[in-house]
């Protein structure tokens, strides 16, 4: 790892200070993707910002029609509320099935939805439930927010505060887990709430986390995995790596689709 | 060089570190405390697994800036003073939950962190669920797996 500045800020505002100051520097949440690409030497911030002293950042609460989730908050802590698990399951389960238990008691929301990796797992939830992204600074729809490979709508300087979740009746998330990484080879998140119906996908495009539109008009009649019996998504602009070829992927996208809409129906 | 401070097995300690310093560089190069293994040094293999205010990280993914002012429990903060073994170390004695031993100090701090999530009561499919983390290279599992379900059920006594 190469060097770096160490920085501890108490507030949001004396972090964006930080950032501001150190052009190349970077934000640190729960360090489980940051840290591994700077030990690679692929990343060289002049300086690190840690998050975890910055009062206010973690915790699940309900608020109103909406869970919101503080940008610091452990998948371990987001997978086992039970505020969540009883308002809806389908979010709670996405955290769950992220790494492994030592990663999970480290990794956070904030931290997962700002490296936008596209084989992760809440790109898939955020954009497959409509949330929003609240920073220091506005408050993004999901549906701009993630802008491509390892790439957001976050500008210099922007801190991801919180993450605001629409409570949808029917959700779900159904992932083919890479065994050896525990990341998503893909990953298919749908849902349903009133007329608005998702169907996010991630680890099969080339482009990061993208909807299936063609599902979701299908599923308009009834929501259920019988409306994309025998439907298929094209290969082109799927990924194409070591793992799995973009017809393998294009077909998981299907067989996953249909089995997170009867999972959200059970 | 920046000072970092923290508490170690129930000890204050200080050191002067680098900020790119990681927790197990600190406690193995500056505190000397060995026991906390560095396997794949790529989050993988479970080896470097620690306490941090109680709760399982893996060391060699953690800066130990980060963790200045946290409690951190190493292998060698389980046995009681006298040296009678944690009854989660005595039941990987007892049921040879180990070949080489590289895993084990990882494997027993992992195995302490099941029993905080899921109680006493620990059954094979849920204890080879939760050992995702951690990796066997001789493949030793089986004893692994049977020494956590007995040393669960001892720490109850």
């Amino acid at each position: 790892m190469y060097n770096f500045t160490f920085h501890r800020p108490t507030t949001v505002r004396q972090a964006a200070g930080l950032l501001a100051r150190n052009p190349d520097g970077k934000l640190l949440a729960g360090g489980h993707s940051l840290l591994p690409v700077m030990k690679q030497r692929l990343a060289q911030p002049s300086a690190i910002v840690d998050l975890s002293l910055v009062e206010g950042m973690s915790g699940v609460e309900v608020k109103g029609r909406s869970v919101v989730i503080g940008a610091m908050t452990r998948h371990a802590d987001v997978a086992n509320s039970q505020v969540l698990k009883d308002l809806m399951p389908g979010l709670a389960s996405v955290p769950g099935s992220i790494g492994d238990p030592q990663v999970r008691n480290r990794g956070t929301i904030g931290g997962s939805i700002a490296n936008n990796d596209p084989n992760a797992d809440y790109p898939a939830a955020c954009l497959g439930l409509g949330a929003t992204i609240i920073t220091n600074k506005r408050r993004i729809a999901a549906d701009d927010f993630f802008t491509g490979m390892f790439s957001t709508a976050l500008e210099e300087g922007e801190i991801i505060v919180k993450v605001s979740f629409p409570v949808a009746k029917k959700a779900a998330y159904e992932k083919f887990k890479h065994p050896a990484s525990g990341f998503a080879l893909v990953g298919v998140f749908v849902s349903k709430r009133g007329p608005d119906i998702r169907v996010a996908v991630t680890g099969a495009g080339s482009n990061g986390v993208f909807r299936v539109t063609s599902f979701e008009e299908a599923l308009k009649k009834r929501f259920a995995a019988k409306s994309i019996e025998g439907m298929t998504i094209p290969a082109s602009g799927m990924n194409a790596d070591i793992h799995a070829s973009p017809e393998y992927r294009a077909h998981l996208v299907a067989v996953l689709a249909r089995r997170a809409l009867a999972k959200a129906n059970a | 060089m920046a000072t970092v401070s923290m508490t170690v097995n129930g000890k204050a300690v200080t050191g002067d570190v680098e900020p790119r310093t990681l927790l197990v560089q600190f406690l193995r190069e500056n505190l000397r405390l060995t026991g906390t293994h560095v396997g794949c040094d790529t989050s993988q293999c479970g080896a470097c697994i620690v306490h941090i205010d109680g709760i399982a990280a893996k060391a060699c993914t953690t800066l130990a800036l980060q963790v200045e002012g946290a409690s951190i429990t190493t292998i060698e903060g389980l046995a009681e003073p006298g040296g009678k073994l944690h009854p989660m170390q005595e039941a990987f004695r007892e049921h040879h939950g180990l070949q080489c031993g590289y895993c084990t100090p990882g494997m027993i701090m992992s195995a302490l962190d099941i029993v905080r999530r899921n109680g006493n009561n620990l059954d094979e499919h849920t204890i080879r669920d939760q050992l995702d983390g951690n990796i066997c290279r001789c493949t030793g599992y089986h004893n692994i797996v049977k020494a956590i379900e007995a040393g669960a059920k001892a720490m109850a006594k």
